[in-house]
């Protein structure tokens, strides 16, 4: 069985993110040094808060080689909501601030009309685009939880995993390779999060 | 499309629910972490916890109920009361609360709002709002549930004459602050989300300040909890559409069991309301 590493570099809690793995049987801790996470075969990218500040936190960390080194040495990857925006070449939080560049496209605010609030908070429906082993089991227009202000515009389209409507549609989920990442947070998400958490920890 | 949120929010004492009542499904309905487990099995969208401990030596119970309850709920989980500083807030993230709200202290120092989010995120600082009708003239108060027939002013101050002013410390201390300015102005400092309780209806079980509700939604474009008067499955309703709030709060409805939150959400969906069933 797999040894989720969840990398911890200083932004909130991860406990919500490990005892979801836990629920579902999967072996999962929270990683505090490149090295616990390199004897990991899956590697989890958690976020919350700011772009630039995380971008500062993984850096100042190391945490941001760990991050290179596991997706090259085609580890399973899964990131979730900031940890999506990360994997990005650039995002439009607090000025113009360069990402990880993993995945092509600009991290940018909804821009929406009167009676679209934002943050875009809540229970939104995810509609799937690839048939992707992360996805197993998930019924399309699924529920899943959101909070956040910002979303991915990737620049190669055929990377979207699936897609949510508010004020239009943006992208809720990426795929490629060893790559996942999800705008919405499965580890609050109850049974449906639940699943995808323990079809990453399956895979592999 | 964005799901309407209904949450269930259960008042704290030295971690026990105030006024816990016998829960057919329940061993222990005085236990939070009890209760919160049932709600998310109903389907709750989110909880709240609101801590009502009056002695601050007592307060940390209240972690230990939060951290109980985030090993077994996997929602998103609101904890309020007393929540006056920056390591207050770490605490109880780290305990496994996702959002904070936060009341008096925001109105004491509203600077303490904008570090809250500017430290742990915007999407974690909910600010609550206790308001109370003023009438034009103390001496003639417009009766509660007055049909008014003028729209909203510009700049939301004012309903036909009706206005909200801000109370703290659990209701008990006027502010003399305009509750639609002041809603406006969280949002300028930051704040994620607005937890609106209207204190005329609050425990009255007739209905959501509705005026107020809406005239705060318009004025924001962050998201609005209604709180304060839910009775029936109607006032849901009411709160969601003429209230235009994103998310409705009820406590005794589903408390005493007169609704379950999964016909609480029938009910919405069976009138076009978007809800996560």
């Amino acid at each position: 069985m797999g040894l989720i590493a969840i990398i911890d570099y200083g932004m909130g809690n991860l406990r919500s993110v490990e005892k979801a793995f836990e629920r579902v049987g999967h072996n999962a801790f929270i990683a505090r040094s490149p090295a616990e996470v390199s004897k990991a075969s899956h590697v989890v990218l958690p976020g919350v808060g700011g772009f630039p500040e995380c971008m500062k936190n993984l850096t100042a960390t190391g945490m941001i080689d760990a991050v290179y080194k596991s997706i090259e040495s085609g580890k399973q990857f899964l990131g979730i909501c900031l940890g999506l925006q990360l994997l990005f070449s650039e995002s439009e939080e607090f000025g113009l601030h360069k990402g990880l560049n993993i995945l092509q496209g600009r991290v940018v605010r909804f821009r929406l009309g009167k009676g679209f609030k934002v943050p875009h908070m809540g229970w939104n429906q995810i509609n799937i685009k690839k048939d992707i082993p992360l996805l197993k089991g998930i019924p399309d227009n699924s529920f899943v939880y959101f909070v956040h202000s910002y979303y991915a515009a990737p620049s190669d389209s055929s990377i979207i995993s699936t897609l949510s409507d508010y004020g239009g549609e943006f992208t809720s989920s990426v795929y490629k390779d060893n790559i996942f990442a999800c705008q919405f947070h499965p580890e609050k998400s109850q049974d449906i999060g639940l699943r995808i958490l323990k079809n990453f920890g399956d895979i592999g | 499309m964005l799901a309407k949120r209904i949450i269930p929010c259960l008042d704290v004492k030295e971690g026990r629910v105030v006024k816990g009542v016998s829960f057919v499904n329940l061993r222990d309905a005085g236990d939070p972490v009890e209760v919160a487990r049932l709600y998310n099995d109903e389907g709750a969208d989110e909880i709240c916890f609101l801590d009502i401990t009056a002695s601050y030596e007592k307060r940390s119970i209240l972690i230990d109920v939060v951290r109980n309850t985030a090993e077994q709920v996997f929602m998103p989980l609101t904890v309020g009361g007393g929540v006056g500083t920056l390591d207050d807030i770490r605490i109880l993230l780290n305990a496994g609360a996702d959002k904070v709200s936060i009341n008096t202290a925001a109105v004491q120092n509203p600077e303490f709002v904008r570090e809250a989010s500017e430290r742990f995120g915007s999407q974690c600082i909910v600010v609550a709002i206790d308001a109370k009708r003023v009438s034009p003239s103390s001496d003639n108060p417009p009766p509660l549930g007055t049909k008014l027939n003028s729209a909203p002013e510009k700049g939301g101050e004012k309903v036909g004459g009706i206005r909200w002013e801000v109370y703290i410390h659990g209701g008990r201390t006027p502010t003399d602050i305009d509750a639609v300015q002041w809603a406006k102005k969280m949002e300028e400092y930051s704040a994620g989300e607005l937890l609106l309780t209207s204190m005329d209806k609050d425990g009255t079980r007739d209905g959501y300040d509705i005026d107020l509700t809406c005239t705060v939604s318009e004025e924001v474009s962050i998201p609005v909890i209604a709180s304060g008067g839910a009775g029936t499955l109607g006032h849901l309703y009411e709160g969601l559409t003429a209230g235009k709030a994103d998310a409705v709060l009820a406590a005794s409805i589903f408390h005493y069991r007169e609704y379950t939150i999964k016909e609480a959400k029938e009910y919405l969906k069976a009138r076009g309301i978007c809800v996560r069933i």
